[in-house]
């Protein structure tokens, strides 16, 4: 099903979200915007919720401590006990200073990968992957916002273009997605 | 999104758009590379393939092409090793610590400091793979099971855990750098005409579009990466130090060696980034996003550290004498005076004295004498790790045995390689690869841009017909319309604040 899609183009990030305000005091509902670096304090206002990804480092983290923790426990208390100058290697507590380092250092790495992979395939960012912002300039100068017909069913398409047209707007595009 | 204090000094200098920033930036990208660049890469990769050619050499005959001997076992390639994993830090330091810290001027060298962290971090890593003098069986080092019984790594030795530490610093520091390319992999994209670049660009930006839910994630993994990878540069030069420190060689076995070596990587590390910087700077003409500051603030962290540096060698110094251990004074005594006085000298001179200077204040804002203390203090940190490794070993306990260490010309070469294919990587990157982080750059240009800072910049003429202040910055909390709710704003704001 063919929907009909509007971006506004702005110049300005303070412009854009200026008027994404006033567009959502009046019930509009913005789907997207594009923008070249993150614009602060824009979430909030078109409704897009912080995201849960810091969970998801915990949890890889958690992972890497445990694997570590494990595996060292099997490999050297249990399955192949080294006596290294006559230390005490009989039980993990009595070990567990030398393998304080590895640990840590398994718990980064699981965290840290964990959630860079987690990051790229809920963004769909992956290699190849096609890009879907409106126009190239988003990624230079220029912000664009997305507002879809189907979301704003209680305005017309031309009410919702005088509406943007109050805003600072510089170009506007429509286009038919699929 | 506050307004920056006056007295600051502006991050970027003179009046910029967001498209100026993105010209300066992509640019030297797009046009044909100078023929300064291909003498230097010429040059750089004749002396990588000089060390290539050394380290083939090394692999089909063995490791007894080194200058070492019964009583002297670690020398060069350790040195090296330690040296090149040291310059390694200041990168990750630069992006993740400041980025915790809030320090705004790291966004114009967080990007090449980084590069410059994982080419390093390559060529340190490259040390104990041909020291196993068969490289082949590098995998040995990972706790794999294997027909010798299921016998299993030695997860108590530090050496192990070197393994672990450097691959995970490794990796993480390529990814938290990988990440932030993305978006300014898309920027290029987006201009580039000629098809085959088109092409290479867009597979490497993986398709991203700059959504406001991709920003919000990126932001977000851009915080728990530096909040990862904060402890993690610590560790990683502590985990280097344990190599020594928990052995019982007098001259090794002090406990004051992991912030000390910590401190030291810092303080090599932010010499090595003066020393690409200050000339990357003006070969590409980015004079107006690092300036003066920049490197003013780089030569205070180098003046602390190197002040850090010093003062454990005089309590080094101190201690072997008030320990009362013989041994231990001998060491110490013999690193001073005995037949590598000269290294030892060297490095007091070059890593005590030079940094002392960046208390006057027109010698750190002074770039030429900036780029050369840090030569120096690149020079005296190699001679630091030469002289920790060589004249703690050089006196065995029988005097029998004592020796010295002359390096052979394959010892030679393999160092001079790493510098070679270091500069091959770096000039890569400089050449193909945004060097300053765009997308971060433009989220200080309201606040810090000289322009903004001293209000000459023009007023958006929406703000201008709307009766707004002068660009929607800088009106207080009660001025209305222009600011999303203050706690709302709070919940996403990394980078601003």
């Amino acid at each position: 099903m063919a929907e009909k899609v509007i971006y506004a183009m702005y110049d300005d990030d303070d412009v854009l979200k200026d008027g994404a305000k006033k567009l959502v005091a009046k019930g509009v509902k913005v789907a997207d915007v594009f923008s070249p670096f993150p614009i602060h304090g824009i979430d909030p206002i078109i409704g897009v919720k912080h995201t849960r990804l810091g969970i998801m480092a915990f949890l890889y983290g958690l992972t890497g401590t445990t694997l570590a923790t494990l595996g060292m426990n099997y490999f050297m208390i249990h399955d192949w006990p080294m006596n290294i100058g006559g230390k005490p290697s009989m039980t993990y507590l009595d070990n567990v200073l030398a393998f304080i380092p590895i640990t840590f250092e398994f718990t980064v790495l699981c965290a840290a990968h964990g959630m860079a992979i987690t990051y790229l395939l809920l963004n769909k960012t992956l290699p190849g992957m096609p890009a879907t912002n409106p126009d190239p300039r988003t990624t230079d100068d220029k912000f664009v916002m997305e507002l879809r017909l189907s979301d704003n069913g209680q305005f017309s398409e031309g009410e919702l273009m005088t509406m943007l047209n109050e805003t600072g707007v510089i170009e506007i595009d429509q286009k038919d997605i699929h | 999104m506050h307004k920056e204090a006056a007295i600051r000094e502006p991050l970027i200098l003179g009046h910029k758009t967001y498209h100026e920033i993105t010209e300066d930036v992509c640019k030297p990208i797009e046009d044909k590379a100078p023929r300064m660049w291909y003498i230097l890469f010429g040059i750089a990769l004749v002396i990588g393939l000089y060390g290539v050619g050394c380290i083939f050499y090394l692999l089909g005959t063995g490791i007894g092409v080194w200058g070492l001997n019964k009583t002297i076992g670690w020398a060069w390639d350790i040195t090296n090793f330690v040296w090149w994993v040291g310059i390694g830090h200041a990168g990750t330091l630069i992006s993740a610590v400041l980025l915790l810290f809030r320090q705004k001027w790291r966004m114009a060298i967080n990007r090449s400091a980084e590069a410059m962290t994982i080419f390093a971090v390559f060529m340190a890593g490259l040390f104990p793979l041909i020291h196993m003098g068969r490289l082949w069986v590098g995998y040995w080092t990972l706790p794999l099971p294997n027909h010798f019984g299921s016998l299993w790594v030695n997860f108590n030795s530090p050496l192990l855990w070197d393994v672990f530490a450097i691959s995970t610093y490794l990796s993480v520091s390529l990814v938290f750098w990988y990440i932030g390319l993305i978006p300014d992999f898309a920027t290029i994209r987006d201009r580039v005409k000629k098809p085959i670049p088109k092409k290479m660009y867009s597979i490497l930006s993986f398709g991203w579009s700059g959504r406001a839910k991709h920003w919000n994630r990126f932001e977000l993994v851009s915080l728990v990466l530096a909040g990862v990878a904060t402890p993690l540069v610590f560790s990683v030069h502590s985990i280097v130090s344990f190599d020594f420190a928990t052995s019982v060689i007098p001259g090794w076995h002090t406990t004051i060696f992991p912030p000390y070596f910590v401190a030291g990587a810092v303080f090599s590390g932010f010499a090595m980034v003066q020393t690409l910087l200050l000339v990357m700077r003006k070969a590409m003409k980015l004079e107006a996003y690092i300036h003066t500051k920049h490197v003013e603030y780089m030569n205070i962290v180098i003046m602390v550290t190197g002040s850090i540096v010093g003062t454990a060698y005089i309590t080094e110094l101190f201690i072997s004498w008030y320990s009362g251990v013989e041994y231990e004074a001998y060491a110490f005594f013999n690193r001073a005076t005995g037949p590598y006085w000269w290294a030892y000298w060297a490095m007091m001179t070059c890593n005590v004295v030079s940094p002392q200077l960046m208390w006057f204040k027109k010698l750190r804002r002074s770039l030429l004498f900036t780029f050369i203390i840090s030569i120096v203090v690149n020079i005296g940190m190699w001679f630091e790790r030469y002289v920790i490794i060589v004249t703690s070993i050089h006196r065995d306990y029988l005097p029998s045995s004592w020796s010295m260490h002359y390096p052979s010309h394959i010892d030679l070469g393999v160092y001079i390689g790493t510098i070679g294919l270091f500069f091959v990587f770096f000039l890569l990157f400089a050449r193909f690869f945004p060097v300053l982080a765009l997308n971060e750059l433009k989220t200080i240009l309201k606040s810090s841009g000289e322009s903004y800072k001293n209000d000459t910049a023009p007023v958006h003429p929406y703000f201008a017909k709307n009766g707004h202040g002068s660009h929607g910055h800088d009106h207080g909390p009660d001025s209305g319309t222009g600011h999303a709710d203050p706690n709302a704003e709070g919940t996403n704001d990394i980078n601003n604040h």
